[in-house]
């Protein structure tokens, strides 16, 4: 029997980064997320593990880089305030090429924002919102259910290909309720030979460093690193699709947005309006083959609906080659668009044949 | 029948270090390796780097090492012991990096009593960047950034860190020492001993604060940086155990 519980998003998180493995969780609270803290603070020290409550998110993110650096799975999350103060240790943990999770579970802002839920941070999340030419592999969840299982993805693809993966959720999937499947089914983690540990017989010591002097090791670095991220671009893309075959009004959404947009969706077809979604699970790597190739289709016109003021129909656009018009909505401040309101404007573009 | 009278300590790696003429942290390095060595621990010694003129301390020293960014090398050995109780963890920081930047992470790593050490080398300038001041600059000491020499009302007193961290239960042993002279270099040596000995029985975390010379940036010769030391550093910083707390 498969063992199903009703839980929280942000406790989903927790209890799936364990089963992952993932025996160091290092944190700060901050609201809407605290809920991860707290159930590892309470459930790690009974199952072998530890949690360390930091001074700073800036401390919390460089202690997952000490202990990636040891070569066991660890996580930090936070949200958005707080994940901003995390970017410099997140480009260190790139350049280290260190794996691990981390999760932002998003909240309007800028500033202190407020604690409702946002999608502001896709800029910061999938363009590096620390310094150099980095990536982070990001997942998107729109479920209880994907908090889990793209946890366990996160941990498993960062082990895989040596990245920090990013579990991009937001305010509402965290507070959220829903029955989730615990099932896991782990592969075997690779072999870690650079993980600090002391030498213990070895020879030669084991450094984890990201400083490099002279510029053309440097340079072969980056040129490392972005050959990684166009592998990832080959084999680790993700995304799902609905009625999109015979669709003339295609939306596009993740996480959150995604569920009202599926609503949205449904409510259309109803009518008798062929409307489909484009729901990216990775951000980065951005599923951009699949997308442009919808444009080939009966496609009239596409619908970026999210909780900013457009960050991903920037990529819309670009994957598109606008050889479509793309269309917005969008709701900031801690606000949901409605699916009456996406509706709406699904009816208001179609009367106007995609325009 | 030539017989070596003097060999370089396992603990460190045979190759030329990079630092200017006079600098302490070379001497600093020799006696960190030299303890471990002799503990015994050297096999499962892990060293936390810092931002300054030590970055790259593990191309001398014979040991796994992390590279820590500016400041933050409390929090990642705070990890790295948690992860590995069995090993010996140890902080090398100057006083830019773990007074200025990394204020917090040294506090805060004291105050859970992470049962690390740290060594920290205060030569009261920042020294790779070129000579500006520090926390620990001397009132009226001329640097880069304090051209008209520190001055109290604005840049505030010299930290003394050591004095500092005392007030906190976690922080079990710590002690300031020199390293300008044999005698100095002898207690200083005990001193590092010592706190790794420490660490060793899990007493909490403990900090050898080394007073160290930075010729280059003060615009001294090694000697008079030497003499510098004595006269002017210890006035503002004196030598000795600044606390010395049994756990066991």
């Amino acid at each position: 029997m498969s063992e199903r519980v009703l839980m929280k998003g942000n406790e989903a998180i927790g209890e799936a980064a364990i089963r992952a493995g993932c025996l160091y969780y290092f944190g700060y609270p901050i609201t809407p997320q605290s809920e991860i803290p707290e159930y590892m603070a309470k459930q790690l020290p009974q199952r072998g593990g530890v949690y360390l409550q930091a001074e700073s998110e800036v401390a919390a993110v460089n202690m997952v880089y000490g202990a990636a650096a040891c070569g066991v799975r660890s996580m930090t999350s936070s949200s958005s305030p707080g994940f901003s103060l995390k970017q410099e240790g997140i480009s260190y943990i790139a350049a280290a090429e260190l794996p691990c999770l981390l999760v932002n579970v998003q909240r309007g802002g800028p500033g202190l924002g407020t604690i409702q839920p946002g999608q502001a941070d896709y800029f910061q999340a999938t363009k590096g919102g620390g310094h150099g030419d980095y990536r982070l592999l990001v997942l998107a969840p729109n479920s209880v259910q994907e908090m889990f299982d793209l946890t366990i993805l996160g941990f498993e693809l960062a082990d895989k290909y040596r990245i920090p993966a990013l579990l991009l959720a937001d305010g509402a999937l965290g507070q959220m309720m829903e029955a989730v499947s615990l099932e896991v089914s782990l592969q075997a983690k690779p072999e870690k030979q650079w993980a600090v540990t002391g030498r213990r017989g070895r020879v030669e010591p084991n450094v984890v460093k990201t400083l490099c002097f002279d510029q053309d090791t440097l340079e072969e670095h980056n040129r490392s690193l972005q050959r990684k991220y166009k592998l990832l671009e080959q084999q680790e893309v993700r995304y799902e699709e609905l009625y999109t075959e015979d669709a003339e009004l295609i939306l596009v959404a993740y996480g959150i947005s995604a569920r009202l947009a599926r609503s949205a969706v449904m409510q259309a077809r109803a009518k008798g309006l062929r409307v489909g979604l484009f729901r990216p699970i990775t951000l980065f790597p951005f599923p951009e083959e699949a997308l442009f190739q919808l444009t080939a289709k009966n496609t009239q016109a596409f619908l970026v609906v999210e909780l900013s003021s457009g960050q991903m129909i920037e990529d819309v656009e670009r994957v598109t080659r606008r050889q479509k018009p793309v269309h917005f909505h969008g709701r900031t401040g801690g606000n949901i668009p409605t699916v009456d309101e996406i509706y709406d404007q699904i009816v208001q573009i179609m009367n106007k044949g995609g325009n | 029948m030539e017989e070596k009278i003097f060999a370089i300590t396992e603990g460190l790696l045979d190759t030329p270090t990079h630092y200017c003429p006079g600098c302490h942290h070379g001497i600093v390095h020799r006696l960190v390796a030299e303890v471990i060595t002799e503990l015994g621990v050297l096999d499962k010694a892990i060293l936390v780097e810092p931002v300054g003129c030590s970055v790259n301390a593990h191309q001398y020293f014979n040991m796994d090492a992390v590279q820590a960014a500016h400041g933050r090398a409390p929090a990642i050995a705070s990890a790295v012991k948690r992860v590995h109780p069995d090993a010996v963890v140890f902080t090398y920081q100057g006083d830019g990096d773990l007074a200025a930047i990394g204020c917090a992470e040294i506090v805060h790593a004291a105050l859970r009593g992470e049962k690390f050490t740290t060594i920290f080398v205060n030569n009261i300038i920042y020294g790779m960047t070129g000579g500006q001041m520090a926390p620990t600059t001397l009132e009226g000491q001329t640097t880069a950034t304090s051209p008209f020499g520190r001055k109290v009302e604005e840049a505030g007193s010299p930290m003394r860190v050591s004095e500092m961290l005392a007030t906190l239960d976690g922080a079990k042993y710590l002690a300031r020492v020199a390293v300008n002279t044999p005698a100095h270099l002898t207690k200083a040596k005990a001193a590092i001993k010592e706190a790794f000995t420490r660490q060793l029985r899990g007493d909490g975390f403990t900090m050898v604060e080394v007073l160290a010379t930075c010729p280059t940036n003060w615009g001294m010769t090694p000697v008079k940086a030497n003499a510098f030391v004595d006269e002017t550093m210890t006035q503002v910083f004196p030598l000795g155990i600044i606390k010395d707390k049994e756990n066991c």
